[in-house]
């Protein structure tokens, strides 16, 4: 079996996000890590992997982005990945969600994967959707959100939290999954896999090398546009107590719910 | 023609008050660019004529009904897929949660649309619905614009007012065979409650713990606390619900429950949307967190930055001191 990983490189949780102005983009500079949520889906994939359940043959980390996002690949490698893919071009700049989603199933495409795996959402876009995306180019079945992933009778038993509870779901390969937080504790990686993981193969590939169509991705191919950005209605700014002597804190807290009537 | 095709989500013969909210909005932008807002529902037995009819009542003229699995997306891809390519809707629209990302994304990808998710506003602008969503923690609004045939709109939970304008809906029976890969998932159970069935939906006063308690046993601070107000009960995160330290029965946001009580004490909660969407409406939001750059001071009324295992035990004991004087 030979899973495939979607990784996404993204600016670190500690530095605040804005919109570049000029471009109407986010402002992707700065420091720069691997998205936390795809470390657990590195993490599944090696669980399956070390579970003896299914032969797993081939780990391999998938991502598109500019030339900076080799570093999410090599983070992924250090987690457990084989080899990575990375697929990168100046066309592909300004794809929204749609367009991303149909330029990595043409990458995936060239690696017939029987399983793709990936986070639930980036840390950035906050878009839980890209799997979805995908899956229906690839035409495999997909689950989002999942998080208890068994393989049983050659299939996988998933399970989630949907709407109205938990839900219990037999899905076939080839599929694409993605994994929510709780599913797994992501391992660190060693010393040795750190300083190992420039070795391990990487391929570049372009927009042509997977045969994307030009006209689908992009800013120009994308069929949202998001140029306009403006403020929400202010809500009033909360009162704020950093809590240093505790006796007195709680004393502002009760008084505070006392004078709304609230004890 | 700018008809608008609303997916309703539906369990055990009841519709999503989510699903019902966007049918409400749809029918009015519908309106205002000159067209209709139809209803899409996929399962069995149970979607009778009568039940599917009752959509009317929320604006839709059309319900296009299909027979199939309930629970996944790619079956309602299919179908969604199937009714606009006959009937030529415009705009898809979602009331959100975790069916409505999935649907929407899969019919962005097969009908090559545009998709917006966690929108809080559909406006009309010049014959074409453009849609508001709110980014970065909420603190801009990013204004979306659709090109091409179809576009698609996932609305963020409970962001949808539900109205009634009276009416009753038509009902068209679509026959659809599903792709194959659509038929490679399939429901083993759905909706299975886990954990003790407690009631937080009738508290005035609701104390909710997150990942922030540390472990299962950080709850017994929130239960004191709870204890030491008048009809106070305790929630929590899916975070938490997840890890089994909560009942699911318990759990607010956006796979969990809607609630707006008097005051919300949110321990050891960073406050992620996915948890904001389920209590913002709260009278007073109180927040006690020791990470200063939690979200969840972004929008709490009062914020307390310290150790809620310092904290917690002690307002306990003040608020008792407090109704005992």
């Amino acid at each position: 079996m030979k899973i495939c990983v979607l990784v996404k490189e993204v600016p670190d949780a500690a530095v605040e996000k804005r919109i570049n102005a000029s471009t109407g983009r986010m402002d992707r500079s700065g420091e720069k890590n691997l998205n936390p949520y795809d470390t657990h889906a590195i993490e599944a994939a090696m669980q399956l992997r070390e579970g003896g359940a299914v032969e797993v043959d081939e780990i391999v980390a998938v991502t598109m982005g500019p030339e900076s996002a080799v570093r999410a690949l090599h983070k992924a490698v250090s987690l457990g990945a084989d080899r990575s893919l990375h697929l990168s071009d100046e066309s592909l700049a300004g794809s929204d969600v749609a367009a991303t989603g149909y330029a990595l199933a043409k990458a995936l495409e060239k690696e017939s994967p029987d399983l793709v795996l990936l986070g639930q959402q980036s840390d950035d876009g906050e878009c839980y959707t890209i799997g979805a995306v995908v899956a229906d180019h690839l035409k495999m079945p997909s689950l989002t959100q999942v998080i208890k992933l068994d393989i049983e009778e050659g299939a996988l038993r998933l399970e989630r939290q949907a709407e109205y509870g938990y839900d219990t779901v037999k899905v076939r390969f080839p599929a694409v999954i993605s994994v929510g937080d709780a599913i797994n504790e992501p391992r660190y990686p060693s010393l040795k896999a750190i300083m190992g993981a420039k070795k391990k193969p990487l391929e570049n590939v372009t927009a042509g090398d997977v045969g994307i169509d030009a006209s689908l991705v992009g800013a120009e191919g994308s069929r949202v546009q998001c140029g306009e950005f403006h403020a929400p209605a202010a809500k009033a700014a909360g009162q704020i107590i950093e809590d240093e002597d505790t006796n007195d804190t709680v004393e502002k807290i009760v008084a505070w719910l006392d004078e709304r009537k609230l004890i | 023609m700018s008809d608008v095709l609303i997916y309703v989500l539906h369990y055990e013969g009841a519709f999503n008050k989510n699903s019902l909210g966007a049918i409400s909005e749809g029918a009015a932008r519908a309106a205002e660019i000159g067209g209709e807002a139809h209803a899409v529902v996929v399962g069995g037995a149970d979607l009778t004529d009568e039940l599917c009819k009752t959509l009317g009542a929320y604006g839709a003229k059309k319900v296009f009904r299909a027979k199939g699995p309930e629970g996944l997306a790619q079956p309602v891809v299919d179908v969604m897929d199937k009714v606009i390519s006959e009937n030529g809707q415009s705009y898809a629209i979602f009331g959100g949660g975790l069916l409505g990302f999935e649907i929407g994304a899969g019919l962005a990808a097969r009908k090559q649309a545009g998709v917006t998710m966690e929108v809080t506003e559909i406006k009309a602008d010049g014959g074409k619905l453009v849609a508001h969503r709110p980014i970065l923690g909420d603190s801009q609004i990013s204004v979306s614009r659709y090109q091409g045939d179809l576009g698609i709109i996932i609305g963020r939970i409970n962001a949808f007012e539900l109205r009634q304008s009276g009416g009753e809906a038509e009902v068209v029976d679509v026959e659809i065979e599903y792709s194959a890969f659509t038929n490679q998932a399939e429901m083993i159970s759905r909706g299975e409650q886990r954990g003790a069935d407690v009631d937080i939906e009738g508290a005035d006063i609701l104390v909710a713990g997150g990942r922030g308690l540390g472990k299962a046993e950080g709850f017994e601070l929130c239960e004191q606390l709870a204890g030491a107000f008048n009809n106070a009960a305790v929630a929590a995160t899916r975070a938490v619900v997840d890890a089994g330290w909560y009942p699911y029965a318990a759990q607010i946001g956006q796979t969990g429950k809607t609630v707006s009580p008097k005051l919300y004490l949110a321990a050891g909660i960073s406050g992620a949307i996915q948890h904001k969407v389920g209590m913002q409406s709260s009278e007073n939001i109180v927040a006690i967190n020791k990470d200063k750059n939690a979200p969840i001071f972004e929008f709490a009324d009062l914020g307390i930055v310290g150790d809620l295992n310092k904290i917690l035990p002690k307002l306990t004991e003040a608020i008792k001191a407090k109704k005992g004087a």
